[in-house]
């Protein structure tokens, strides 16, 4: 198992250090005047040297690979082209409200998802069965902005219109400072998250639950006089969840692009507005950090799940 | 068998009139059909058939264990018809009362829990005693069937157990609360021989040890032999033959017991070829009319493709009633 893990670690960083060079090509490589793209278009020939000397634009292009690589593993991730802060200092500004943002939607899409799954599962074919099914359908069909539209609509322009500020947009208030605000703000972007992953979750239990339900060793354990809560619970679910974490480990790639998004739609000061800024404006090194840090973050919590795995299924433990 | 007081006392387990159907979309599936039963303390009933012939059914359905089924008759248990019950009273009767185990032990066992947790959670389930009491005790039991270092191979998965150690593991589970009825549906058809004789023994030595009266369902004539004291043989939902195992197996009255018989391998049938009862098992769609067994039969005469036998006594010697359900055994037994 430890062997397993250091293989899959060593696998996780080479995706990193692929990302990283993929980057590098993309933004370095290619013909691209970056010295202009810094000192604006009016700037002289001589400022334009100054900008590229200092930058290291005039080296060979493997000896900026060298340097670029030598300053990621020390975790330096150079500076904004526009506002000349250090890009790890931005990303630290802005990762919290992204890892609230994402965290919260993961919890919430969990949470939601393998509850109206199970609740569906526990009576197929009923008419809360199908009540869930057909919300599920209707979220999964839709994309994120527009279920983050329509929340914004229904739970805060309505009650806005009536006079009352439930849950306004482009706010955020760190956890640490006022749960309940930090709460307030996030809710309809969790929301938005939530629902539209979430009903993928719900189908996905759902199914899973019906299978297990047919095993044998749920006739064993009613045999055994257990409650029916109890079967489904400890018995029937403890054998679903398996699927439902592989699927988690595909979806935590998407969660940061669904974060982007989101953050987008609900003005979030976080790292998903950050780099659509940042593109816009070809601030490359803001970009380059993000896209970096988040494949470390998608490799990382991958990790994870195998050993979510390992905790979940004595059979893969050896 | 004479409904005397005394007689009535040693019975435990009385099923009369079990009628068990499904709707299905070609229509009421009748999976068992006026099926009655007695269990005695003490006593091994054996309930023989091939697969679809409800003697699975016949029994879990009594404990609730069948879904979506229209159940009528009567099942009584310690005074009480289980038929009348609702799900939290059965539950607080299985497990306690009748316990069961089943087929394929390597698929009856939660794979994602301890074979001992599993155990510790049927203890707890009925009795309020401490996680280290039951944990205890879910050694001692694994020691009774006979599972080697139990107090470490209590933490094991079921992954880590034989399919002959699982089925034990499901027999200390089953008499963990000391059940009155143990239920064994087909508990060695997935093991190898070997194994087969052993958990026989077994559930044999837990009859001896602690009284319990077993229901053997089975579709191994061979296993009836080893362990009934009575034996009711099933066709298509209903109870063909009715007998003590001595009796059904020295002189067989119907002509479908006759054909198990005959298809199954001895040790003095060697170099001679097997012989089969031709045909198919029957759609258990209601509707049809006469004696299921008829088709396959080649005994059949005109009225058995209208009528069907009731299960009559053939010769009443003593205590154990021969009953079959065939025209032919009732005409050469009429007075």
């Amino acid at each position: 198992m430890i062997a397993y893990l250091l293989r899959r670690a060593a696998w996780g960083a080479l995706v990193v250090w692929l990302v990283a060079t993929l980057v590098f090509v993309v933004y370095f490589a290619v013909p691209r005047d970056v010295a202009r793209l810094i000192a604006g278009r009016q700037a002289s020939e001589e400022t334009l040297a100054v900008v590229r000397a200092r930058l290291g634009l005039d080296q060979p292009l493997i000896v900026q690979y060298g340097r670029y690589l030598g300053r990621l593993t020390k975790g330096d991730l150079g500076e904004s082209f526009i506002t000349q802060e250090p890009v790890t200092t931005i990303i630290a500004r802005d990762i919290p409200v992204t890892a609230s943002l994402a965290i919260g939607g993961a919890a919430l899409w969990l949470l939601l998802g393998i509850s109206a799954g199970v609740v569906a599962a526990a009576r197929p074919r009923s008419r809360i069965d199908r009540a869930i099914t057909a919300v599920a359908l209707f979220f999964y069909s839709m994309p994120s902005f527009l279920v983050g539209q329509l929340l914004l609509f229904f739970l805060f322009f309505q009650f806005y219109l009536a006079g009352i500020e439930l849950f306004p947009p482009g706010s955020y208030v760190p956890l640490s400072e006022d749960p309940l605000q930090w709460m307030r703000f996030l809710i309809l972007p969790w929301l938005t998250i939530a629902l539209v992953t979430g009903a993928i979750y719900a189908r996905l239990t759902r199914g899973a639950m019906l299978e297990a339900l047919g095993e044998d060793y749920i006739r064993t354990a009613r045999a055994k006089g257990l409650s029916e809560r109890r079967v489904i619970l400890r018995h029937a679910l403890r054998s679903s969840l398996s699927p439902v974490v592989t699927q988690f480990g595909i979806d935590i790639g998407s969660l940061l692009g669904g974060a982007i998004v989101t953050e987008v739609v609900f003005g979030l000061p976080g790292l998903g507005r950050e780099v659509v800024q940042a593109i816009l404006k070809q601030d490359l090194p803001v970009i380059i950090g993000v896209t970096i840090l988040s494949s470390a973050l998608v490799v990382g919590a991958n990790l994870l799940v195998d050993l979510l795995h390992a905790a979940l299924d004595p059979r893969v433990r050896v | 068998m004479s409904m005397t007081a005394t007689d009535s006392e040693h019975v435990l387990l009385d099923v009369r009139d079990l009628n068990v159907s499904f709707d299905s979309p070609d229509g009421v599936v009748e999976a068992v059909r006026n099926v009655s039963f007695k269990l005695d303390q003490g006593r091994t009933l054996g309930i023989v058939g091939e697969s679809g012939s409800g003697k699975s059914v016949s029994t879990q359905s009594i404990v609730g264990l069948v879904q979506g089924a229209r159940i009528s008759g009567q099942a009584r248990f310690d005074g009480r018809d289980l038929l009348m019950l609702a799900q939290p009273e059965l539950r607080a009767i299985r497990g306690p009362g009748i316990a069961m185990i089943f087929q394929n032990p390597m698929s009856c066992l939660h794979p994602l829990y301890p074979v001992g947790w599993q155990i510790m959670e049927m203890i707890r389930a009925h009795q309020s005693v401490s996680r280290s009491q039951a944990r205890l005790r879910a050694i001692e039991l694994l020691g009774q069937v006979g599972i080697p270092r139990p107090d470490v191979r209590v933490d094991d998965y079921p992954h880590q157990y034989s399919g002959g150690m699982l089925q034990r593991a499901m027999i200390a589970m089953a008499i963990a609360l000391n059940p009155r009825v143990l239920i064994a549906d087909e508990p060695t058809t997935a093991l190898d021989v070997t194994v087969q004789a052993q958990i026989l023994r077994l559930l044999r030595h837990i009859q001896e040890q602690f009284g319990t009266a077993i229901i053997m369902i089975t579709h191994d004539l061979g296993v009836v032999s080893e362990i009934a004291d009575d034996v009711m043989v099933m066709y298509a939902g209903r109870a063909m033959e009715q007998a003590s195992r001595e009796a059904l197996l020295r002189r067989p009255r119907h002509p479908y017991t006759q054909g198990l018989l005959r298809s199954r391998p001895q040790a003095d049938s060697l170099g001679r070829a097997l012989t089969s009862i031709p045909g198919q098992p029957p759609s258990l769609i209601a509707g049809a009319r006469g004696c299921p067994f008829q088709p396959r039969c080649t005994q059949a005469i005109s009225r058995c493709a209208t009528d069907m036998p009731p299960l009559a006594v053939l010769a009443a010697d003593g205590n154990d009633p021969h009953r079959s359900a065939c025209w032919l055994t009732q005409a050469e037994d009429a007075p």
